[in-house]
């Protein structure tokens, strides 16, 4: 059940990953994209990390991927010149691109795959819950954490400056 | 997962799913007949006894209109919107317990679908996704007025979103769990939420009215501005699946609303969980009266106060409920570090 479940998410997260790159109407890619990001979402929960699973739903794709949905909508594409319905793949720096993306992953990969736990080690008791997560960002990574909070603030303060000089 | 399990589980998504259409359908009528009470006036009452078949008619009417696809439509998002709207509109009930565990045999059985241990932000999450369904029903019609009603619409949403997400923070912070089995459990121990978060429950209250796009804040469906909001163009079963959704919406609200501040299926002084089968109905019972009521509640202030403008509206959600409820999580804060100092 897990099994089929996990390759059921897998085929529609890269499917629909693929779409949102290979597609031309930048409408279609959001929606393309929120939909991959249910799917992540999906095999966050097979690994019992619920909070982060709704994490993904909540923040990913409630809230940044609507902003990207105004924006794109909003641009409105001009049709002035015809353009293909897909992305062109006979350029050859797509390849190459491509192809370096490729071997930085697989090494990543390679590297990566020896320290992982084995599939069938124990998950501690209220793995993923949000005590766990936390007690993890208010102790050992609370100064990471304030910084970015810090961060997001002066963020949104610039963002209203520059959008609004008259205040 | 046994046999009994699956049954037990697969009779309760089916109940749960035939109790919220069914009180969908008798929420459209209610909404006419309440509203005709109260202009002096009888409201549908034709169609079977009271008018209680009408929603059976009007169901029948949108199912043989003709289903009119603009051509300017985006044809596939135009057609995904409404499933979109629709699909988390019926979901979110899954994580509310409507009764007291029901013991059958030797096996105890909660009254509620799936007990998620983060079953508050599971609906939150469902809810931000319905936006999508909203933004694009008003893009994808390919018209002005429901491209202004959808912005409008998941401006509003996003907007109150916070607040409503900020004023459940207190509650949690009081609980210690983000399960709707411990925030009851703990109303039960002592008292229920609306007496230790009063601030926090009038703000939700407020965001929910606004998250359900209900009146006075239905200014996405502003009919003199807008014509008919972000659902202009659609007809027929497309549209049916809109308007099924806000009721959907409001009934999931409405159960929010219940189990987070008026105890769930609690009764106060009463203990349900000694009365066995009894004590289940009874609180299955208070359950569907708390929720009825915030649903008469929902139709009463539609037809009592006008409609905020639109200004109006962004600052009560900005400058006077979110600063407010984060009052209210700082409150929260000090007073439990003083209990737990004293």
């Amino acid at each position: 059940m897990t099994t089929a479940l996990f390759y059921l998410f897998s085929i529609f997260l890269l499917g629909s990953a693929l779409f949102v790159v290979l597609n031309r109407h930048p409408v279609y890619s959001v929606v393309m994209l929120v939909f991959s990001f249910a799917n992540l979402a999906g095999i966050y929960f097979l690994l019992e990390a619920y909070f982060i699973g709704i994490l993904q739903v909540l923040v990913y794709a409630g809230a940044i991927m609507v902003l990207f949905l105004f924006v794109v909508m909003l641009l409105n594409v001009s049709p002035e010149r015809p353009r293909a319905r897909w992305v062109p793949l006979d350029r050859w720096w797509f390849g190459a691109v491509a192809l370096v993306f490729v071997i930085s992953l697989g090494a990543l990969l390679v590297r990566g795959v020896g320290q992982l736990p084995s599939a069938r080690s124990e998950v501690p008791d209220g793995f993923g819950g949000i005590t766990q997560i936390a007690e993890a960002l208010f102790s050992r990574y609370l100064l990471p954490f304030e910084t970015a909070a810090l961060l997001l603030t002066v963020a949104l303060v610039g963002t209203v400056f520059l959008a609004k000089r008259k205040i | 997962m046994s046999g009994f399990d699956i049954a037990a589980a697969l009779v309760k998504v089916l109940l749960v799913f035939g109790v919220t259409m069914l009180t969908i359908m008798l929420m459209t009528l209610a909404e006419r007949r309440v509203s005709a009470f109260m202009q002096y006036r009888l409201g549908p009452n034709r169609v079977g006894f009271g008018g209680l078949l009408q929603p059976l008619a009007d169901g029948l009417k949108f199912l043989l209109k003709e289903d009119i696809i603009p051509t300017q439509a985006n044809r596939p998002i135009y057609l995904l919107a409404p499933v979109i709207v629709m699909v988390p509109a019926l979901m979110t009930m899954a994580v509310i317990p409507f009764g007291a565990p029901l013991q059958i045999g030797e096996h105890l059985v909660p009254l509620q679908v799936a007990d998620l241990n983060i079953g508050v932000l599971y609906i939150l999450a469902l809810t931000s996704v319905g936006v999508y369904g909203l933004v694009l029903a008003g893009w994808g019609s390919g018209s002005k007025y429901p491209l202004l009603g959808g912005l409008r619409a998941s401006a509003q949403l996003i907007s109150y979103e916070l607040a409503m997400g900020l004023s459940i923070i207190g509650v949690v912070m009081l609980t210690g769990g983000l399960t709707f089995g411990e925030i009851i459990a703990y109303q039960q121990e002592t008292g229920w939420n609306i007496w230790k978060q009063p601030l926090a429950a009038l703000i939700f209250l407020i965001a929910i009215f606004a998250e359900t796009n209900r009146l006075p804040f239905d200014l996405t469906e502003a009919e003199q501005e807008l014509v008919g909001g972000y659902h202009t163009e659609y007809s027929s079963l497309k549209f049916a699946m809109f308007y099924l959704s806000e009721y959907a919406n409001m009934i999931t609200a409405s159960a929010f609303m219940v189990s987070l501040f008026f105890g769930g299926w609690d009764v106060p002084f009463v203990d349900e969980l000694a009365m066995g089968g009894w004590g289940v109905a009874l609180s299955v019972l208070a359950f569907v009266v708390k929720v009825g009521f915030f649903l008469f509640l929902y139709i009463w202030v539609r037809w009592t106060f006008p409609r905020f403008r639109y200004d109006q509206l962004m600052r009560l959600g900005w400058k006077v409920l979110l600063p407010l409820a984060l009052v209210n999580v700082v409150l929260t804060g000090f007073w439990l570090v003083w209990r737990a100092g004293a």
